[in-house]
């Protein structure tokens, strides 16, 4: 049996008269991939501002780690495993594709950022064209963040969030913004890149096609709560999803 | 430390010290002044890397002259390097303190808040008339290790003192610039968001530019007392702050030297228009510094660092 590696209980959130999270519950195994699914406004960022820090739950807890992790700053949370990428995707827009991977690298090295060893040094230069070269974006690693597509800045803020030692890897609309062309072929790298290093994935996506093809069990959020959590088919079909989520007839 | 950066560093001084056998007295001192300051300003250029600037970089320049100043008068000591390490120390003393407070701020609250702790200084020193009040205090000329020089000696001495502090001071801050927490400064300049979901705390990598901010500041404010002889509030004053961010604007974050030749082109302006112009020299320096803005957005750094792939 594969242990849980994030337990959610019973979490909550408000805003004002809003109720963006209300009892949410879920006990996510290690190594699994999950993909959250609802309309917009249903909590399912919440959720994932929840989890990495960004907003604090009004009440329960999240355990990882064996800690309640509710909270926490991000980067006491990121500093445990749990990274994210952004549904718009935060680079730092003054620096080139590689001094990018080369800040993500330097904070999440084997020891801590020095003050002295030049951050452009060979061995970390080498260490950011391998990430950059798995996700197919090493061509890239000279040009400035402006000057980049949608679908290779979403792989760059990925293989940044994935610089690090990770057990959780929340991916926020992977997808959005990106060409349809591209998307299966950024899903195809992103996950398979997260499977083959056992990392538990959980994403928020529209594209049901995408749900279907990559998650492994399906969260549908509707008004701040889980109406369903099962496998895709059985999400897909049940009948409040279909009326409140993917807007097909029930 | 790199060869091409000992070698940048080697050539650096050569040419500082040639200006101690070319320059007149007038403009040795008036290099001397230019080049304390720039210490000064270097330590703002460190903070905009993160994305801040000080308004108020006189409060280590003024409590670095005073301190030196008044070790000197209370204890008689009178070695420059004592007395720079004195000062510096209390310099770092007080960054540590407020660092961290103010750190946690960002743009216009950060560049108030660091203003309003220089104008406590600078009120608090202007009641104080134990120690001068608004007229300051004056200190002796320094010595040099046991050695103590008089006339173009000490002018000599004291250029070439400022010349080296200014060779190691601005060899560290290019390591620092270059290094890994150099580079994350720059990420957090550019978004914050960013570094902190990597693990890295901005309100740290902002800490540090303010100390290095206040120990540069401490030295800058200690030579420029033992070359002018004379200390006051003024050195406090926002004025003071306020020409120490002309500067670094002028210079940009991206270049270490230019940070100096900046300081320098300043003194230069202002000591000439202030000769030829006395009642609008200050009209002369923002005329000067609106162009600077319109074509130089990136400042005199950018004229020898055009970022093509190359971020500092």
């Amino acid at each position: 049996m594969t242990a849980t590696v994030l337990d959610v209980r019973d979490v909550q959130k408000t805003f004002g008269a809003v109720t963006a999270a209300q009892d949410i519950s879920v006990a996510v195994p290690e190594g699994a991939v999950y993909s959250l699914i609802g309309t917009n406004g249903a909590g399912k960022t919440t959720f994932v501002n929840m989890v990495t820090g960004y907003i604090k739950p009004d009440a329960g807890t999240i355990n990882f780690g064996g800690r309640d992790i509710a909270g926490m700053a991000p980067r006491q949370i990121t500093r445990m495993g749990i990274h994210r990428s952004f549904q718009i995707a935060q680079l730092c827009n003054e620096l080139t594709v590689e001094e990018n991977m080369l800040v993500a690298g330097a904070i999440h090295g084997n020891h801590r950022p020095s003050f002295l060893r030049n951050g452009h040094n060979a061995e970390a230069r080498d260490r950011a064209l391998a990430t950059l070269e798995r996700f197919n974006i090493a061509e890239h690693r000279n040009r400035l963040i402006p000057e980049l597509s949608g679908g290779v800045k979403k792989l760059l803020d990925i293989a940044m969030a994935m610089a690090g030692k990770t057990s959780i890897m929340m991916l926020d609309e992977p997808t959005s913004g990106v060409a349809a062309d591209e998307k299966f072929p950024i899903m195809d790298l992103v996950i398979g890149a997260l499977r083959s290093e056992g990392v538990t994935v959980i994403f928020v996506e529209h594209d049901m096609d995408i749900v279907t093809r990559y998650s492994e069990r399906v969260l549908a959020f509707y008004d701040g709560r889980i109406i369903a959590d099962d496998t895709p088919d059985e999400v897909l079909s049940d009948a409040d999803v279909r009326r409140y989520v993917t807007g097909a007839a029930a | 430390m790199t060869r091409s950066l000992t070698l940048s560093a080697a050539a650096a001084f050569v040419l500082l010290a040639l200006g101690a056998l070319v320059l007149p007295d007038w403009a040795m001192f008036l290099f001397a002044m230019a080049l304390a300051k720039g210490l000064v300003c270097l330590g703002i250029v460190g903070m905009m890397r993160g994305g801040l600037v000080s308004f108020g970089q006189g409060l280590y320049y003024c409590l670095g002259a005073y301190t030196a100043t008044l070790v000197a008068n209370t204890f008689g000591v009178s070695d420059i390097f004592l007395l720079t390490v004195l000062s510096t120390g209390v310099c770092l003393a007080v960054g540590l303190a407020f660092g961290p407070l103010l750190a946690s701020y960002r743009g216009i609250f950060f560049a108030m808040l660091s203003l309003a702790l220089s104008m406590v200084l600078y009120g608090s020193l202007s009641k104080m008339s134990f120690i001068g009040g608004t007229d300051g205090l004056n200190i002796a000329a320094p010595t040099f290790l046991g050695w103590a020089p008089e006339g173009r000696a000490l002018q000599t001495a004291l250029y070439l003192y400022v010349a080296v502090m200014v060779v190691i001071a601005g060899t560290l801050m290019r390591i620092y610039f270059d290094s890994e927490q150099g580079l994350i400064a720059l990420a957090a300049r550019d978004n914050e968001l960013r570094v902190e979901y990597l693990g890295a705390s901005v309100r740290n990598v902002n800490t540090y530019s303010y100390v290095f901010g206040a120990v540069l500041g401490g030295i800058g404010g200690t030579i420029a007392v033992l070359a002018l002889g004379h200390v006051d509030p003024e050195f406090a004053f926002w004025t003071t702050s306020g020409e120490f961010v002309f500067v670094a604007i002028l210079a940009g974050y991206l270049s270490v030297p230019s940070v100096f030749v900046a300081a320098i082109i300043l003194e230069m302006v202002r000591s000439f228009s202030n000769l030829y112009f006395p009642n609008t020299w200050q009209l002369a320096l923002g005329i000067f510094l609106l162009i600077v803005i319109v074509v130089l957005p990136d400042g005199l750094g950018s004229l020898v660092r055009r970022r093509k792939g190359d971020a500092t």
